[in-house]
């Protein structure tokens, strides 16, 4: 079967051990997190996770089934069909001057911003689709990245629709 | 009223029916047995010799009733010594109340003496855990682990109340018992698919695993089995769900599942799974498990559906309910090429038994001992194992007249598990108990029986000694060479002595007369005994289907 990537949204409580829960069931299953974010929602009871996984389809359902189980689970969705996906990263590169002008390009056209800058380095946020930040970095390596830090994709179901409707 | 955590927890107790607990004090459940003491003649104590004795307990407790079982053990090393029995009773779907005490909430974290997060450390092996951190919560908490333990597919519950919560003060309201929180019905559509699939069917098999063994449909099975002229077959957890006696009845499948029940699985073209979750001792490599055949499955539980075998159906919700809906709308069948195929594999699988028994020249073999048990064993008898050659003996052979009298280990495979969950099934039901063991998984935890011994719990124990390892030894035996790495105990223990030394009483066996003999004096005892019966190390259980493999490799002769 094929491997492919997909997004879970999970709303869970919001209490002490909770994401301990979450991530335990896939060490104990033995699937692997690509990617995971977690904060609070607009109702402060509760906590999304958008959790990225890389499976077949029977990792999907067994994946979605398990979750289900959890008692601090309130709701689990797959948000496969092109939902909205968004990733931060900050990136700091080495700033030579024989670079710059390529650099300052490229946060041009990739919309990112400088937040950070000095004569040996700068520092730079790109927000967007998890693809996109893939770009980003690809360009950035030429030029010397000193570090990174990416937030994990977070992700919403286009329309008037919410997980809890669903 | 206004009591203390530890009243409020067994106040809480009562007030959730429970009237036996298993357990073993500590530093950190001085209160709750203060509490324990206060209200004695309301809850039963049974101190056990060790935590994991009182596990087992609470284990056997609930499999011989259906009850929500209790267990209570101190912080650190009492609780972690609950921990096999805690996974024990998740891996085969028991519902359980584990209590534990822990320091008090101002010394969490500080690794202080007998300090250990259990929460953590039992959270893969639980339906859930909590730690209850304030003393308002804490009847609530405990309402909702039974709530947890006993809805949906049962499962143990542990809570962790530390100390200061047990110390502190806070007002009590006795509530009724919480109830099971219902399953969803199934759609109609499914049902009316899960009628068609049956109708069409020429060749079904009904598979009954511990999920129907719970809910008491065996007899319901049966007349669904005549109606539709299918045979039935059980997984290991299905033993005892369905009434035996009769044609239709298989027995188990899988690794040592009887021949005829594992063959005609296979060549089944529907499988009717009841409570079942494909376990791979139960289908060996799934990759060839009843290839051409359609399997409908009935479970609480949507992450069993597909999760070891590929189902045409799932029917995720109530399962009694689905069952009864899908039996009022299935027609009269009537299938005589596939019972006259299912009446020749019975007369193989009879006619390659009695060749193993003819050739067995041995003063006592397995097969003597169960059918001694069988015909001497009173009514209601609750028939316990540990894990072993005897364990899967015991499967094959002992017949059982009514639901809830299997208490055996099946997921997690415990050995040691049988004592404990022998007395836990006593103190239950005051009918007649047999425990069958070996003398591999008995001196696991013989400590037990000083409890029996205290408590005159009258467990006839039959314990099946071969000096040697032997379920290890048969795989060592077929598939490593006869190199028998570790296999071989080579003790002195004397079990009579051992059980005297306990103040049981102990017999010796070495021929069936023996045996019989020891036997019939043993179920008229009033406390426990143990019956040293000396077998063979070389006998096996047969047939056997080799780890991961599938019906073709079935083993049914030993040369």
């Amino acid at each position: 079967m094929e491997n492919n990537r997909f997004i879970i949204a999970v709303y869970v409580e919001n209490k002490a051990g909770v994401l301990t829960r979450v991530t335990a069931m896939f060490t104990r299953r033995g699937f692997n997190i690509d990617a995971l974010t977690v904060a609070e929602t607009e109702d402060s009871e509760y906590s999304r996770i958008t959790i990225a996984i890389s499976g077949d389809s029977y990792a999907k359902e067994q994946v979605i089934n398990q979750l289900k189980k959890l008692l601090v689970v309130k709701k689990v969705e797959v948000l496969d069909d092109a939902p909205i996906k968004r990733e931060l990263m900050l990136i700091k590169v080495r700033n030579e001057s024989k670079n710059r002008a390529d650099i300052m390009t490229a946060v041009d056209v990739f919309r990112a911003s400088v937040i950070d800058y000095s004569i040996e380095g700068m520092c730079i946020e790109v927000t967007g689709n998890p693809s996109k930040i893939d770009a980003f970095v690809k360009l950035m390596q030429p030029f010397g990245i000193l570090e990174m830090c990416r937030t994990g994709i977070v992700a919403l179901d286009r329309g008037t629709t919410t997980l809890l409707s669903k | 009223m206004l009591l203390n955590g530890a009243q409020i927890l067994v106040q809480t107790l009562i007030e959730q029916g429970v009237t036996d607990v298993f357990g073993y004090p500590g530093g950190q459940v001085i209160n709750i047995y203060d509490a324990l003491y206060e209200y004695k003649d309301k809850i039963n104590h049974v101190l056990t010799a060790h935590e994991q004795g009182a596990s087992h307990a609470a284990d056997g407790y609930s499999r011989a009733t259906g009850k929500v079982g209790v267990c209570i053990a101190t912080s650190g090393p009492g609780a972690t010594n609950l921990v096999t029995g805690i996974a024990t009773a998740m891996l085969d779907s028991i519902p359980l109340v584990a209590i534990t005490g822990n320091v008090p909430n101002s010394l969490i974290g500080k690794d202080s003496f007998q300090e250990i997060d259990i929460t953590g450390v039992t959270m893969p092996i639980t339906k859930h855990n909590f730690f209850v951190k304030r003393i308002e919560d804490l009847a609530d908490t405990v309402r909702k682990a039974f709530s947890i333990a006993k809805s949906g597919r049962p499962g143990p519950v542990l809570v962790d109340i530390p100390k200061d919560v047990q110390v502190g003060k806070y007002e009590f309201e006795p509530q009724g018992i919480v109830e099971k929180i219902p399953l969803p019905k199934v759609k109609e559509e499914l049902i009316d698919e899960a009628v068609k699939m049956i109708g069409e069917a020429t060749r079904p098999y009904i598979y009954v695993g511990g999920g129907a063994a719970g809910l008491g449909m065996g007899n319901e099975i049966v007349d669904f089995a005549n109606k539709i002229d299918a045979v039935i077959g059980c997984s290991f957890m299905g033993l005892s769900a369905v009434p035996q006696e009769n044609e239709r009845f298989l027995g188990m499948q899988g690794m040592h599942g009887h021949y005829a029940s594992s063959m005609s699985q296979n060549e089944a073209d529907l499988i009717l799974a009841i409570g079942v979750r494909f376990s791979d001792r139960a289908t060996g490599n799934v990759a060839k498990f009843a290839k051409n055949t359609k399997i409908i499955q009935l479970d609480p539980d949507s992450a069993e559906v597909n999760k070891n075998v590929r189902v045409e159906l799932g029917l995720v919700g109530d399962v009694e309910d689905s069952f009864k809906r899908i039996v009022a709308k299935c027609e009269n069948k009537s299938n005589p090429a596939w019972i006259a195929r299912v009446r020749e594999l019975k007369a193989e699988e009879i006619a390659f038994e009695e060749e193993i028994a003819a050739a067995n020249q041995a003063p006592l073999t397995p097969k003597q001992v169960f059918e001694i048990i069988n015909a001497e064993k009173l009514p209601k008898t609750v028939i316990t194992t540990d894990v072993g050659q005897h364990q899967m003996w015991t499967a094959q052979y002992v017949r059982f007249d009514r639901p809830r009298r299997w208490v055996s280990s099946g997921g997690l495979g415990t050995m040691g598990f049988g004592l404990g969950a022998a007395m836990g099934a006593y103190v239950a039901t005051k009918d007649p108990t047999v425990l069958i063991t070996g003398d591999g998984s008995f001196g696991m935890n013989l400590n037990e029986l000083a409890t029996a011994v205290t408590y005159k719990l009258p467990i006839v124990i039959v314990l099946l000694n071969n000096g040697v390892l032997g379920m290890v030894r048969q795989w060592q035996t077929l598939f490593f060479g006869k190199r028998y790495s570790n296999t071989v105990l080579d003790r002195k223990t004397d079990f009579v002595k051992l059980a005297k030394a306990f103040g049981a009483e102990g017999y010796l066996a070495e021929t069936p007369v023996e045996f019989k003999q020891a036997f019939q004096k043993a179920i008229k005892a009033n406390g426990p005994v143990v019956i040293d019966v000396r077998i063979d190390k070389d006998e096996f259980v047969l047939p056997m289907l080799p780890p991961g493999g599938a019906i073709d490799d079935i083993i049914t002769k030993v040369r």
